[in-house]
């Protein structure tokens, strides 16, 4: 049986990967018939179980939509067409053998114009062009037993330019609803304690989902900030771990403006697994040295590999600066140093940080993941980009993880992408791809333009360099004549 | 900070990762408080194996809690037996580390805890 996706038309890129996810989280082979970016209807097919068993199907189709925060329903299709009179024909050929069972239920029709609209007149004789379905049941408009929906696709503004009917048509029998109400439950707006770079609730369940946060699993947000990664991992049931270098981040206020604050605002604090001050170049938590013989985890002394997940929005060097602990020139600054030898070990001392690469940062991420996260446990971030062709910046790769999905939020000149990634089994992961990641070249550099090329891109403006041959002698190369390295 | 947390976490000193002696953290003048949180079997049982059972046995018995037996449980163990299930999550998700310090058992370094919030943040030259 094919059934009918209704995306919302929004974040077009993530909608894929989101529900492919949930079809992963809840063991459900999805088939994809047809999609588009352009078009708010997805056609799936489910699997039939044997004995064949309509229920069942519809059960899936429930569940596999349940969670989403880009789709907002999941229906049983009927047909579909590129006009009314095609539709009706496919209708009455392919689905007379549903028509039976809803006989004398009560019911409801919809019409579901995308993009387009309809006269009431119009719409009231388009409803009963499907009388012949024959339902006897008493129609109400309020918690009718089932709801048929005309879907109708029309092109963009076709009401100012006369266009008299819709491109294409679904019709279908309502299933159920996904989550698109859960981002108003978790608004910023809303939210006790928010900072500058906190992360869109929207976008942060969205995150969580193609993560597979679920209850039982426990996730961890090296950059967590006020909380906004780990409050949507809880939100679906995980136990949820989070760590900033800076710490003022997750103490807040220290009354009700604080990290956990925000757990309790949405009653989640069951599901707050701690909370740590840590820098991710120096953590703290244990990992397992990758490549360790009986690496699978139950090697003596480390067990690692403890995570089911990890969710984060890094730093990107523009709105927050990039840091870790040091210091940047300890030559030109022994006394830092000094100081630190002798006071590190009152309570008030504050260890000097110094600049990092975003890209550096970016791979101590992949590393740190395929060292902590279970088989098949995944990795999701975001990470910016410029979206002139020629200084966009790579995909990350790690031999250890496998690229799921990509997707990408459009700004102005610049873009950010959530990449996921899973955690490949130690013994499917390719030794040559390990080797190659051992003989790279790390960048190196000491000022956050140096060492963040999208940093520097975003204050020149994103601008098209000059083409190659015209830089002078002697000035710094610059991102976008080589590529960094991954 | 959840008793749990104590079973994933090291010394940050990059020199101590090698040694066996850096975990677990032994707490040192702690606070502890008691939350009220819904058992969840299922999490217990996913993270039972890999949950490493002699460094919670040292942290419970540091904390002042009676001892856990010398190996864990099995994953049957803890779908029959409610109590041992409720003793495990009492311990791992109800009980908070609030005020104190982590001690490295190798550097001695001192990471200290202040409303459940540790901080492993190390100075320059110990990175």
């Amino acid at each position: 049986m094919e059934y009918l996706i209704r995306f919302s038309q929004s974040h077009e890129t993530f909608r894929l990967p989101e529900i492919q996810a949930l079809a992963v989280l809840e063991g459900i082979e999805m088939e994809v018939v047809s999609y588009s970016l352009d078009s708010p209807f997805c056609i799936i097919r489910l699997p039939s179980p044997s004995p064949p068993s309509l229920t069942t199907t519809t059960s899936l189709a429930r569940k596999l939509i349940r969670r989403s925060i880009l789709a907002m329903s999941i229906h049983e299709l009927w047909g579909h067409g590129p006009s009314l009179s095609t539709l009706h024909a496919t209708i009455q050929s392919t689905t007379s053998h549903l028509w039976p069972q809803y006989l004398q239920s009560s019911f409801k029709f919809t019409l579901d114009s995308y993009q387009g609209s309809r006269s009431s007149p119009q719409k009231v004789s388009i409803i009963n062009s499907f009388s012949y379905l024959g339902f006897l049941g008493p129609i109400k408009m309020r918690n009718p037993d089932e709801e048929f929906i005309l879907h109708e696709d029309w092109i963009f503004n076709s009401t100012p330019l006369g266009i008299p009917e819709p491109k294409y048509l679904y019709f279908s029998r309502y299933l159920g609803s996904g989550m698109r109400d859960l981002p108003k439950k978790l608004d910023l707006k809303k939210r006790r304690y928010i900072s500058t770079t906190s992360m869109d609730a929207e976008l942060a369940l969205i995150t969580a989902n193609i993560a597979l946060a679920a209850p039982g699993k426990i996730f961890y947000d090296p950059f967590c900030g006020t909380g906004s990664f780990p409050i949507a991992v809880a939100e679906f049931g995980a136990v949820a771990f989070g760590s900033d270098i800076d710490g003022r981040s997750i103490r807040g206020d220290e009354k009700k403006k604080t990290l956990k604050g925000n757990f309790e605002q949405y009653g989640l604090l069951g599901r707050l697994g701690g909370t740590f001050t840590a820098d991710l170049t120096n953590s703290p938590i244990r990992k397992q040295p990758l490549g360790a013989p009986g690496g699978d985890g139950n090697r003596d002394g480390v067990k690692g590999r403890v995570f089911d997940g990890i969710v984060c929005d890094p730093p990107y060097g523009v709105r927050e600066g990039l840091m870790v602990l040091g210091v940047r020139d300890p030559e030109k600054t022994p006394w830092v140093e000094r100081k630190g030898r002798e006071m590190y070990k009152q309570a008030d001392f504050i260890p000097p940080r110094k600049p990092y690469g975003f890209l550096a940062m970016l791979d101590d991420i992949l590393q740190f993941a395929a060292q902590t996260l279970v088989d098949n446990g995944r990795v999701a971030f975001w990470m910016p980009t410029a979206n002139d062709e020629e200084q966009e910046m790579p995909v990350p790769s790690h031999p250890y993880l496998e690229t799921l999905s990509v997707s990408t939020q459009v700004f102005n000149k610049w873009s950010r992408r959530l990449i996921c990634y899973r955690r490949i089994p130690d013994k499917d992961v390719d030794p040559a791809a390990v080797k190659a990641r051992e003989e790279e070249n790390k960048p190196t550099g000491k000022t956050a333009d140096e060492l963040n090329p999208f940093r520097k891109a975003y204050f020149e403006g994103f601008q098209t360099p000059p083409a190659t041959g015209t830089s002078t002698p002697g000035t710094p190369t610059t991102t976008t004549q080589t590529p960094p390295p991954n | 900070m959840k008793v749990l947390t104590l079973n994933f976490l090291t010394c940050a000193v990059k020199s101590c990762k090698s040694s066996s002696d850096s975990f677990p953290l032994h707490p040192k003048d702690a606070e502890l408080a008691s939350d009220d949180v819904e058992v969840n079997p299922q999490l217990l049982i996913n993270l039972l194996p890999r949950l490493d059972w002699k460094a919670l046995k040292t942290t419970s018995t540091e904390l002042g809690f009676p001892q856990l037996p010398d190996s864990p449980p099995t994953i049957e163990d803890l779908q029959s037996d409610e109590k041992l299930l409720k003793d495990l999550h009492s311990l791992l998700m109800e009980t908070n580390l609030m005020e104190g310090k982590l001690v490295c058992g190798v550097c001695g370094h001192e990471y200290a805890v202040r409303e459940g919030i540790p901080n492993f943040l190390l100075p320059s030259h110990l990175v």
